[in-house]
């Protein structure tokens, strides 16, 4: 038997959208991540007050309509080049807090030259990447991040390691940088890994505004719709076959600056 | 003033210090190396930023996002570097975004080589990339408008919020001639637009985007014909060309950048045979000079044009010309250089 309770007062709001998130509703498929991320990213920029002084780059994947949501100046990139648009806007505004939203695609195939060039440079920026092992944008088709034997439509047995390679691990690779100042992973799949990924997302700025260098997040994301699942099935996915070949983690930290 | 020995590639490297550009970004290429290292030399003295990138790829989209940032910025290269770098000029012209790329020509297709060459021609302007755009596309024929033409082309850029392409070759890259450079002058003097679209953080105003997807039924088309009535407004109001000796001309030369100059000198030497010889130089080669091409073709009736490729020019004289009239093509693709002598033979053979 239930109950129904009415509050003597008000509820008081305790979590709700952040400041600089636009109230419309995300376009993103049910059970998604890119939300989350989305929600994350605001969060980091309503907690440091840097709302009038970010600029975001939004790369080419299902995350490209960043600008109808987080309330910032935003450049859409061609597909992969992210990191060399936020180069170039951080050499002309070193003083703002620049970031990309890249999804595996993006970043660690047709932008890979300039995410590992970006980083090597150690250029003061965060680069948010999220990683669902598809082509989430283009229909599923298989991402360098695919999994050995994950199907997709463009690996539709399999991708096996001969011929189609292994999947890139970009955390591993970015820390072995010199340039590097911040380099984690983190996943949307419980709220224990929500908290962490928050808590990465926010110090991945806080390392920009300490002009720490640059600051790497990868989200291990869910793609139900491409994977084939529903959201809950999508999430244990993440579990049961992401997380054991994409550790979480902090994998690199910076205390003092290259300059320092 | 003063004048100074300076090879083309440094003319335009300083004409770009002049015209207030503070950020370049570039990947090594022969022929125009001269002008990167020209640019770390001098940047870092000016406040300027210099970034050799891995590539044309990124240093086309690191000066996409500097263009964004509101920078009057640019970066150079040579074919197959311009190549790679098509998709981000696309995009600029999709985001309207203003920035200049210096083209030093080199002979190809493929690796080619380094000798001079107009086989980029086509290439630059037809727009390049995918999309139906275009280019600004200025051709100096001397060291001198090496220098004066990259200004115009970054006030051109800024205008109208569009990329401007200097197309120039090995020859002019590479030679040295006496310019009139003045004395470089102060950032603060020099006039820079306001970019009130500028990323730089919304304080005070709303957020500003830059962008090119449009997927709303339509909306791409209403995008293509705003780019088309701005493609018209510089028809209109910057097509730039020179004439010689037209006036009295019973045969029209057309010739643009490094070919021009060796074409004039076989002009001259018909002039002294007495042959009535005329040139037009087209300097924006977008816009090109169509209007002069009619009218001078109307009362000129033999037209020649001579050009480094195998007629690429050739094919925009000739839609444009006048139904009466005639005209040749002296051609010299990858790396033949059309002497004075030989441009005289042609005169001659047509006269
Ligand atoms: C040069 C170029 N090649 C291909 C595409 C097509 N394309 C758009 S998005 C995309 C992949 C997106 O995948 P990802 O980066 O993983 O983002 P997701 O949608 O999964 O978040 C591709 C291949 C393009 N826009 N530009
Ligand atoms: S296709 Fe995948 S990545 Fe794209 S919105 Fe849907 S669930 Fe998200
Ligand atoms: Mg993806």
């Amino acid at each position: 038997m239930s109950e129904i309770i009415t509050p003597a007062t008000e509820p008081k709001k305790i979590m709700g959208r952040p400041r600089c998130l636009n109230d419309v509703t995300f376009h993103f498929c049910p059970g998604c991540n890119h939300g989350n991320v989305h929600k994350m990213i605001g969060e980091a920029i309503d907690e440091y007050g840097i709302q009038d002084r970010t600029i975001g780059v939004a790369g080419v994947g299902c995350g490209v309509f960043l600008y109808n949501y987080v309330d910032v100046d935003v450049l859409e990139a061609p597909h992969g080049r992210a990191c060399a648009e936020a180069t170039g806007i951080n050499r002309v505004h070193p003083d703002k807090i620049i970031f990309t939203y890249q999804g595996d695609g993006d970043l660690a195939a047709i932008g890979l030259a300039e995410t590992v060039h970006t980083a090597n440079r150690g250029e003061n920026i965060t680069v948010i990447f999220v990683n669902n092992t598809v082509y989430g944008m283009t229909g599923g088709q298989m991402a360098p991040t695919t999994l050995l034997g994950q199907k997709s439509t463009t690996s539709p047995y399999g991708r096996e390691f001969m011929g189609d390679g292994y999947p890139i691990k970009m955390c591993e690779m970015l820390a072995t940088l010199e340039g590097t100042a911040f380099v984690a992973r983190v996943a949307c799949d419980t709220p224990k890994n929500l908290m962490a990924a928050k808590k990465a997302i926010k110090k991945a700025f806080k390392m920009q505004i300490d002009q720490m260098g640059f600051s790497f997040v990868e989200i291990l994301s869910a793609c139900p719709t491409n994977w084939g699942m529903t959201p809950k099935q999508a999430y244990k996915r993440v579990a049961a076959e992401m997380i054991p070949y994409f550790p979480l983690g902090v994998f690199k930290e910076r205390t003092t600056a290259d300059y320092m | 003033m003063a004048l100074t020995l300076t090879k083309g590639n440094e003319a335009i490297a300083e004409g770009a210090i002049h015209a207030g550009c503070r950020f370049y970004f570039g990947y090594p290429i022969t022929p125009q190396n001269d002008i990167p290292e020209y640019l770390a030399r001098e940047m870092p003295k000016i406040g300027g930023t210099f970034i050799q990138a891995e590539s044309e790829i990124a240093s086309i989209n690191m000066v996409l996002g500097a263009a964004a940032a509101g920078a009057r910025v640019m970066t150079s290269s040579s074919g197959p570097g311009v190549s790679l770098m098509q998709e981000g000029i696309s995009y600029l012209a999709g985001s309207e975004l203003p920035a200049l790329v210096v083209y030093i020509s080199r002979i190809g297709p493929g690796l080619g080589g380094i000798a001079p060459t107009q086989g980029d021609y086509k290439q630059v302007t037809s727009g390049g990339g995918h999309g139906d755009y275009y280019t600004i596309v200025l051709a100096p024929a001397s060291v001198q408008e090496m220098f004066s033409l990259t200004i115009k082309a970054f006030e051109l850029a800024d205008k109208y919020r569009n990329p401007a392409v200097l197309l120039c070759d090995a020859i002019l890259g590479q030679m040295k001639e006496p310019v009139e450079i003045g004395p470089r002058p102060d950032f603060k003097d020099i006039s820079l637009p306001d970019k009130p679209w500028a990323l730089n953080g919304n304080a005070g105003r709303k957020s500003n985007l830059i962008k090119s997807l449009y997927l709303g039924d339509g909306e791409m088309e209403v995008q293509n014909w705003m780019l088309f009535d701005k493609y018209k407004k510089m028809k209109q109001e910057d097509t730039y060309f020179d004439t010689t000796d037209v006036d009295d001309a019973e045969l029209l030369v057309v010739a643009f950048g490094s070919c021009s100059r060796m074409a004039q000198t076989g002009i001259d030497m018909a002039r002294e045979q007495g042959m009535k010889v005329g040139m037009l130089r087209p300097i924006s080669l977008f816009p090109f000079p169509e209007k002069a091409v009619a009218e001078l073709s109307a009362r000129i009736p033999k037209v020649l044009v001579v050009e480094m490729n195998t007629g690429q020019m050739y094919k925009d004289v000739k839609v444009n010309l006048d139904r009466a009239a005639d005209i040749h093509l002296y051609a010299r693709p990858g790396g033949g250089l059309p002497t004075p002598d030989d441009v005289l033979e042609e005169i001659k053979k047509i006269y």
